[in-house]
């Protein structure tokens, strides 16, 4: 029996795909191995792609934002969101624009509001020339993403201090997402140092030290976390603040990771090719490094994907508290704090704009550690 | 299973020691120590104090003396006075003001406990029979998002929608006219109408986690052979499930309280705040602002001590439930 050929043609070449790649299944690295599988989850691949995003455009804030994040514009105090327009009556579809908002207020609430102004309509341009600015803090610039000519764009709104929320929340993006290394890496250190020894020396030691996790697990974070922040002294500048914060999230983040390293070198401890290495002569450091290391990494790497999103949580939330950060630092925290309570968040709901962005970074973490974790064991 | 009890109580004296340990800690951590700034609040509104007073009351708090004496101290008023020490800041014995908040506080813990089970309980059990359908991937999905929303916004988003369609703001636990109301009837009837939404949104986070565990679960069990085998033999789906897959898989309704407890209780405290409810959350924010460490370390510590407490419960159900663990204890 003969098939069509054009049927029969692309189902020989992917057998012939999978028996190459059968063949290559047996030859690869670890590390291809893992990247084989981690390609296979969506999920995590947008993850990865998202975050880069995210780290390229807080990396360089000041280019993707149109003004300061400190710039006031007086009059635009807690102003809405501008609108931004593609049609304009009697002329049709043209390039984004903006009209001036007119501040008033309310005869019937005596609240104030913001009404567009149809009659000065003002284009949004891309890479305009603006006051000079430092990118990153020391290379001069003065070319900026977007902005207007005439009447401000405000796209997520103005705070009560007629600060744009959007470039604002743009900055805040490089303490928020840093935190999350900065105070990972501290618990990672501390994690990898504490359990390693607990596990290493056992006996009397190893007690003493897993109780200490398990007393740090299971006190409750976030009470925990503030009132360790109360004691970070309130004239501290940005940096030194930045870093009291990272070690508070790491001093209780530490213990998961302790307890992982520590678990997974006593079972290893025990496997037969650590036994053979011992027994072939191999010294205790090219033990460790050649044959303990590589089968940790993979945990350790999931693990840390996924303390991550949890230190982003933490800060946001002290900061939120007025625990965290303080202004004139920006972080989502900060700016959340705005939105303090329901009678803010009912009158300018736009001040929540930053948690989506939260929300987002942290759902992302997640997916990626979720991908990392289904990977890290190839071989199952 | 005495033995069991007993087993899991002296595990648990050296915790409650380290819990303490880990509190003074916190409470003497703020440079410089309190009564210097409470000193400096009593001179700056205008009281006079000599350097004698100032000595005795050093003494009165044991300042002078080394730092273990000082938590031996500490630590004998609790044990043997239930003296939690004095905050500055209320200028109240801290256990009057904690003993206020203590109830609600425990109350709306211990009812989004419940709330969590109430919910994901069943949730996690279609979710594993079945897998891979819309209902499965819409609460992976919605667990997902739960996990990775801080709570207080959590909180913030959700009274903000109530109050935009309702136009009923949630302002605390109690109606305004209950407030400083005596318990009555109709302060417990006004209290029900709005505990509801703080237990539900203290709950969702905890929930998320707990469906994945009991789905995980128990879709290792059903993959097990003996369910097989009773397939096999036509037992009824119904019966299949109900009569030992669904039992395995209620373990980690207690084996995760470990984790459960603690993420409620933080979650309590935000959201108290946030919603402004008459619970211990406030009370620790005002403290730690003011570094009432006192204060605040007293709530910590009650707080860490409750959470151990409810772990232990949660492994002795656990004993009770699985004969397996109650066994290994006692051989």
């Amino acid at each position: 029996m003969r098939r069509p050929a054009a049927a029969s043609e692309p189902e020989t070449r992917a057998q012939e795909r999978r028996r190459r790649r059968a063949l290559s299944i047996e030859t690869a690295s670890q590390g291809q191995l893992i990247w084989w599988r981690f390609r296979r989850h969506k999920l995590a691949l947008t993850g990865i792609a998202v975050l880069a995003l995210m780290y390229g455009i807080s990396l360089f804030a000041e280019f993707f934002s149109p003004y300061d994040k400190q710039a006031r514009f007086e009059g635009f105090e807690n102003s809405r969101p501008t609108p931004v327009r593609f049609f304009a009556a009697g002329e049709g579809l043209q390039g984004p624009f903006v009209y001036g908002l007119e501040r008033s207020v309310n005869r019937e609430t005596f609240r104030v509001q913001f009404t567009e102004d149809e009659s000065a309509p003002s284009a949004i341009r891309f890479f305009v020339r603006t006051e000079p600015y430092k990118l990153m803090g020391f290379i001069p610039a003065q070319v900026r993403l977007f902005g207007t000519d005439g009447a401000p764009v405000f796209l997520f709104g103005t705070d009560r201090l007629g600060r744009d929320v959007y470039s604002r929340t743009v900055s805040g993006a490089r303490i928020s997402l840093l935190i999350g290394f900065g105070g990972v890496f501290v618990s990672f250190v501390l994690g990898c140092l504490i359990g390693g020894f607990s596990g290493m020396s056992g006996g009397m030691v190893d007690e003493v030290i897993q109780r200490v996790i398990e007393v740090l697990l299971s006190i409750p974070t976030i009470p925990l976390w503030m009132a360790l922040a109360a004691a970070i002294p309130r004239d501290w500048s940005v940096t030194q603040t930045y870093f009291a914060i990272t070690i508070v999230l790491a001093v209780v983040g530490w213990a998961g990771l302790a307890r992982i390293v520590r678990g997974k070198l006593l079972s290893l401890r025990e496997e037969d090719f650590i036994r053979a290495a011992k027994i072939a002569g191999a010294t205790s450091t090219s033990t460790i490094v050649r044959h303990l290391l590589p089968n940790f990494v993979s945990y350790l790497v999931v693990h840390v994907t996924l303390a991550i999103p949890q230190t982003i949580l933490g800060e946001t939330s002290l900061s939120f508290l007025g625990l965290g950060m303080q202004p004139p630092a920006v972080s989502w925290g900060v700016l959340l704090k705005e939105a303090q309570d329901l009678a803010a968040v009912a009158q300018r709901s736009w001040q929540l704009i930053p948690g989506i962005f939260v929300v987002l970074a942290v759902l992302m973490f997640s997916f990626v550690g979720d991908g990392l974790r289904d990977a890290a064991d190839p071989y199952q | 299973m005495v033995r069991f009890i007993a087993r899991r109580l002296t595990i648990m004296v050296p915790l409650l020691l380290l819990i303490s340990v880990i509190t003074f800690a916190v409470i003497q951590l703020p440079p410089g120590d309190y009564l210097t700034t409470y000193i400096a609040a009593l001179r700056e509104s205008g009281a006079e104090l000599d350097d004698a007073e100032v000595e005795n009351l050093t003494a009165q708090f044991g300042l002078d003396k080394p730092i273990y004496v000082q938590y031996i101290r500490w630590m004998a008023g609790i044990v043997f006075q239930g003296d939690l020490g004095w905050s500055f800041q209320w200028e109240k014995r801290v256990n009057e003001v904690i003993a206020e908040r203590l109830p609600t506080t425990l109350a709306i813990s211990i009812s989004s406990l419940f709330f969590v089970w109430l919910l994901a309980i069943p949730i996690a059990v279609v979710s594993a029979t079945n897998q891979y359908t819309w209902f499965d991937y819409l609460f992976t999905l919605i667990g997902f998002i739960g996990l990775s929303m801080p709570q207080f916004l959590v909180a913030l988003v959700t009274s903000w929608v109530i109050y935009d369609v309702t136009g009923w703001a949630i302002t605390g636990l109690f109606s305004l006219e209950y407030v400083d109301a005596p318990w009555s009837w109709a302060k417990l009837l006004d209290l029900l109408k709005n505990v509801w939404l703080p237990v539900i949104i203290i709950g969702l986070a905890g929930t998320a986690g707990l469906i994945r565990v009991i789905r995980g679960t128990l879709l290792d069990e059903l993959r097990k052979q003996y369910v097989v085998t009773a397939r096999a033999k036509g037992v009824s789906e119904r019966n299949l499930l109900f009569k030992y897959p669904i039992r395995i898989a209620m373990n980690p309704v207690f084996s995760t309280l470990g984790w459960l407890l603690p993420s409620l209780i933080s979650g309590q405290v935000i959201v108290g705040i946030v919603l402004n409810l008459q619970t211990i959350g406030p009370v620790l924010l005002r403290a730690t602002l003011a570094q009432d460490m006192f204060l605040a370390g007293a709530i910590v510590l009650i707080l860490g001590v409750l959470t151990v407490i409810g772990t232990l419960v949660s492994d002795i159900c656990l004993a009770w439930l699985d004969p397996r663990i109650r066994m290994g204890a006692d051989a």
